[in-house]
């Protein structure tokens, strides 16, 4: 499995009180497969994806990605974690403004260490295979919406990650924008076999997903799409 | 520097400005330097010159310091400092400001009567009714070996050219001390230099009746040194404070504003020690260029100043100052991009938290 999530219970400090980001909540993605998720604002998404992405620690539960179990990680390792195992798609990309599409790539092979030489070449063939080729030398404000979101994707699959968190990736765009993400995530998924979750409010996306799952105040609801789940109901 | 560099060129209009008030900083720095250095030698080479370790004062009146301007004793007192167990050498100094008369010029000049003189660069030592000036004293007044020139009304002959010393901002003229005394119109001396051996200052003063200071202390003795050197002093160090608040502001506000893009990198695993590493060295970078071209147009100024003002460019006064504004420079920013290391990558998934 390339994420699994076990009991998984978080808490943030809420004036006097505390509140509940994720009750107890499990999951488990296997490579190859999409998962998305849904529900409202404040509903507990982006918590998942903090907790399954090694950005903050669950106040109990466990969190294994690629058959790394995070408890007990010092930070350092868990910035290895995310480095090597890890690709994040944020909302609205989160490029970097002063580098270009090509240096947005190499930035994460120079953090990994990689060779220039096979850095450059991944960063072709990624760029390449999302269609942004001849845009390699633009800069974020010189690209669309859609254009920003792709270069995204090709900069987190570019440490081969084993688990890929996307992050509202059609917030910003129109439908036929958004619906051409969707499917490259897909197919990417599909192609490097990676265990991809995808938050998004935008329901007309879901069938591209393997799976389904909806957030409310925390708790992740039932799965039925599951394949084991639908043999034991 | 794989982020540092591609910000810089992507913000170069911002880096351009700061590095501009880097050099300009380093630009005044550098030049007063080199001022606080010429006035201190125009005003006390001449003391410096001296070798000797110790100089013994007339006792100051209550609430004075010592000062060569109103230092005054009778000659036999190098005897009685010789005198002391332990000194090695005692020489008179006798110390006045004067004027200079030769055949068409007319020059204010401090006399010095003395049996230690500076390096003779053409001519003899100075004798009775002699007088050896420093070098650009006589190239200014034309003086030459063996002219005879008008000292104070005194008629004494040219026996040789020293290397240049100045005393209270005035070029030098050397002489024995008798013939110093007859220019002065006194039949005492200003003070005694001493090389004291095993003898303490203190033993020198209780026999003498002195107040024996070392060499470099007694600069403080030459009039107006301490007052001119700490005003210039005082603007130097305040120029450096304020390039640490300049450089340690501009790195705040440049963190800040790239916050969520630091916040990214952490995300995608950057640590904290790489983040701090590209942001110390992008502050280097643009101080060595700020400061490295400030201190180049300060040389050349400098050099054109040197001709007019007395203005001292050395290694020293350039390559030291240039390396305290890059030292203190890179303390401001690195107090301000400690805040690199506080970036919360979580944050990088703000927008839709």
């Amino acid at each position: 499995m390339s994420l699994i999530l076990d009991t998984v219970h978080l808490t943030y400090p809420d004036g006097d009180h505390r509140l509940t980001a994720l009750d107890q909540v499990s999951l488990q993605v296997d490579p190859g497969e999409i998962v998305a998720v849904t529900g409202p604002s404040g509903s507990g998404k982006s918590s998942l994806l903090a907790v399954a992405g090694a950005l903050i620690a669950p106040d109990s539960g466990t969190v294994s990605i690629d058959g790394i179990l995070l408890s007990g990680l010092d930070r350092a390792a868990l910035d290895r974690v995310r480095r090597e195992r890890i690709g994040f798609v944020f909302q609205q990309a989160n490029l970097l403004p002063s580098l270009t599409v090509l240096d947005q790539l190499l930035l994460v092979s120079h953090l990994t260490g990689s060779p220039r030489g096979a850095a450059s070449d991944r960063a072709s063939m990624l760029l390449d295979r999302v269609g942004l080729s001849a845009r390699s030398g633009k800069r974020p404000h010189q690209l669309s919406g859609g254009e920003r979101q792709r270069v995204g994707i090709a900069r987190a699959l570019v440490g081969e990650p084993a688990l890929l968190l996307v992050d509202e990736p059609t917030s910003a765009l129109d439908h036929d924008r958004g619906h051409a993400v969707m499917q490259m995530l897909r197919d990417v998924t599909a192609e490097q076999g990676t265990a991809t979750i995808v938050v998004t409010h935008d329901l007309q996306y879901l069938p591209l997903a393997d799976r389904t799952a909806t957030m409310s105040d925390g708790r992740l609801g039932l799965d039925l799409t599951h394949p084991a789940l639908s043999d034991a109901h | 520097m794989f982020l540092a560099l591609r910000d810089l060129r992507f913000a170069r209009g911002r880096f351009t400005l700061i590095s501009a008030v880097i050099g300009l900083m380093t630009l005044m720095v550098v030049l007063l330097t080199g001022l606080t250095a010429g006035l201190s030698a125009a005003s006390v080479s001449a003391v410096a010159a001296l070798p000797t370790t110790d100089i013994s004062l007339a006792p100051p009146t209550a609430g004075q310091t010592p000062a060569f301007a109103t230092s005054s004793m009778p000659a036999t007192t190098v005897a009685r400092v010789e005198a002391v167990p332990g000194v090695r050498a005692a020489h008179p100094l006798g110390i006045s400001t004067t004027r200079l008369q030769s055949a068409d010029t007319a020059a204010a000049a401090t006399v010095i009567g003395t049996d230690l003189f500076p390096t003779l660069l053409a001519g003899s030592a100075p004798g009775a009714g002699q007088i050896a000036p420093t070098l650009t004293l006589a190239e200014d007044a034309d003086l030459q070996v063996g002219d005879t020139v008008t000292v104070a009304g005194q008629q004494v002959q040219v026996a040789g050219v020293v290397t240049d010393t100045s005393f209270s901002h005035l070029p030098v003229l050397y002489t024995d001390i008798g013939t110093w005394q007859q220019i002065a119109h006194v039949d005492t001396i200003t003070a005694v230099a001493v090389d004291p051996g095993t003898a303490t200052p203190a033993a020198i003063d209780l026999a003498a009746g002195t107040t024996t200071v070392t060499r470099d202390a007694a600069f403080d003795a030459v009039g107006g040194f301490t007052s001119e050197q700490s005003s210039l002093n005082l603007m130097r160090w305040l120029l450096v404070g304020i390039s640490v608040l300049v450089v340690g502001s501009f790195f705040t506000v440049w963190t800040m504003q790239r916050a969520h893009d630091l916040a990214v990198v952490r995300a995608i695993g950057g640590t904290r020690g790489y983040l701090l590493r590209d942001a110390l060295g992008q502050a280097a970078l643009v101080l060595l260029i700020g400061a490295g071209l400030g201190a180049l147009v300060a040389t050349g100024l400098g050099a054109l100043a040197a001709t007019v003002v007395p203005f001292i460019l050395q290694p020293a006064t350039v390559a030291l100052p240039l390396l305290i504004m890059i030292a203190v420079g890179l303390l401001g920013a690195a107090v301000a991009v400690r805040n690199v290391s506080r970036v919360d990558p979580l944050t990088a998934l703000g927008a839709s938290r």
